[in-house]
């Protein structure tokens, strides 16, 4: 599905904008989400999570979501899953090193970042390694609780 | 060339003020001086002969030899058995560690073990993928990548912990180095790039070959409005092309290498292409050591280390100085 993904950096800025307000809006929820428990909406919301970022971006469910520094772009589709930039092995048309016929992650993920307009900072912002015990789990939930845990913090 | 607080051959020196390894590589760049380092082919043998000679051949010529792991995916001897060897004779080693074949336990296990032999520079690669090699049905690993292992390798020097926060009763002293290709897309981001490994941590730079000056100028200028010349030491990687036939083929099936048509069309019109291509590549460095920014340069003389020692006598970038080496 990669049309689908390229359809998703190019309208990066309106995706980005969207799931700013989800996650807004799961903040607001938290009590209800607390008071129904994380754990068991775990399933259900990585079903879902899964479904709609595996659509739009071709999602590798990493489970450490991102997205919104990429350019709306998954890096998990790079073959060597760089999560902070492309090799040096990117094609003299942009190709990528280990399958040709797709398009560098990063190169597209640049393109993204432009028009998300933040492109000198956010894709700046030092990608720690992944944790692959997070591996099919819910970013959006994880973020959540992380955001209402920094705002408590505040 | 001797510093004046020279040990026995084999040890490794003072570590100086400002300064965060004990090694000859960061004294003569932090001194100033335009730095030659070349790169040795490891041999697919176990003799370690094969090795000192390999390393000889740069005897006088260069001031850090860089160890390859696996490069194009082919196996050969480890770069961590390479350094082991090279830096018991007192040779100033700059291993380079890739994230293809090992996660983040062997990675911080082998910085250890090379720092205590004797390792004072490391190089964070991404690595190539494991395609281009001879063992195209093995596994990539690319658990860590070169931003976040200059990272952890950062915190084992300056925090003294591995990356799970365990301490580390004695931190390695290492220069930490990182590679830089100005001429593979996306070309507006490259510059950003640099500027993001410096701030993972890198110290110095070694960039892929550069055949095209003006593609490097460019590159250059936009890495010093990024105000990264203070930060880093940049040495461009050069080589000389063997002939026009297997520049062609580097061409199309190295990855990340950029070879215009001009340098294709003056190798073919030569008499002696071999010759031809040392020539290029003595061009190319007495173009480059001219740019604001470059403190050195870094010679791939890949299947021609013997002709490393011609390259450097003809640009004599080095001018009177000759760097150490066991053979003197």
């Amino acid at each position: 599905m990669k049309t689908m993904r390229y359809w998703s950096v190019r309208h990066a800025r309106g995706l980005h904008w969207l799931y700013q307000g989800l996650e807004t809006l799961l903040v607001f929820l938290h009590p209800v989400l607390n008071w129904v428990g994380y754990e068991r909406l775990e399933t259900p919301f990585s079903r879902l999570e899964s479904a709609v970022k595996g659509l739009l971006f071709d999602s590798q469910s990493c489970g450490q979501c991102t997205l919104g520094n990429t350019g709306m772009a998954c890096p998990m589709n790079c073959p060597k899953t760089l999560r902070n930039g492309p090799c040096g092995g990117v094609r003299a048309d942009g190709g990528c090193e280990i399958q040709p016929e797709m398009t560098c992650v990063w190169v597209t993920a640049w393109e993204g970042s432009q028009k998300l307009g933040n492109q000198e900072s956010t894709i700046q912002i030092i990608q720690p390694p992944l944790d692959v015990r997070n591996k099919g789990t819910s970013a959006w939930l994880r973020a959540t609780r992380k955001k209402v845990a920094e705002n408590h913090a505040v | 060339m001797l510093f004046e607080d020279e040990p026995n051959s084999g040890e490794n020196l003072p570590i100086l003020p400002g300064h965060v390894s004990p090694g000859r590589f960061e004294r003569v760049l932090r001194s100033g001086q335009f730095a030659v380092t070349a790169e040795i082919a490891p041999p697919d043998s176990a003799d370690p002969h094969e090795v000192y000679v390999r390393a000889s051949s740069f005897d006088g010529y260069v001031d850090a030899i860089n160890a390859t792991d696996g490069s194009g995916a082919n196996c050969h001897m480890s770069s961590v058995g390479m350094c082991a060897l090279l830096t018991r004779c007192g040779y100033s080693m700059i291993m380079q560690i890739s994230c293809r074949d090992k996660n983040r336990i062997a990675m911080q296990g082998d910085v250890l073990g090379a720092s205590a032999m004797g390792v004072s520079n490391i190089l964070c690669l991404t690595g190539d993928g494991v395609q281009s090699g001879d063992h195209p049905e093995a596994k990539p690993v690319f658990d860590m990548d070169c931003m976040t292992s200059l990272e952890m390798l950062r915190g084992m020097r300056d925090r003294g912990q591995f990356l799970s926060g365990r301490t580390i009763t004695s931190p390695p002293q290492i220069f930490l180095g990182a590679a830089a290709n100005p001429f593979a897309p996306p070309f507006d981001y490259r510059p950003l790039r640099l500027a993001k490994k410096v701030a993972a941590g890198a110290q110095f730079i070694q960039t892929q070959y550069c055949f095209n000056i003006e593609m490097l100028k460019d590159y250059m200028s936009k890495v010093r409005d990024q105000g990264l010349l203070e930060k880093v030491f940049i040495l461009p990687g050069v080589g000389p092309l063997a002939s026009a036939k297997s520049a062609e083929w580097i061409r199309n099936n190295v990855a990340g290498v950029h070879i215009p048509d001009a340098i294709i069309k003056r190798l073919s019109g030569a008499q002696d292409q071999k010759q031809e291509g040392v020539n290029i590549c003595i061009d190319m460095i007495n173009q480059i050591r001219e740019i604001e920014g470059a403190s050195g340069v870094h010679i791939m003389a890949y299947k021609q280390e013997h002709r490393v020692a011609e390259i450097v006598e003809k640009t004599n970038v080095l001018g009177d100085r000759k760097p150490w080496h066991p053979n003197r």
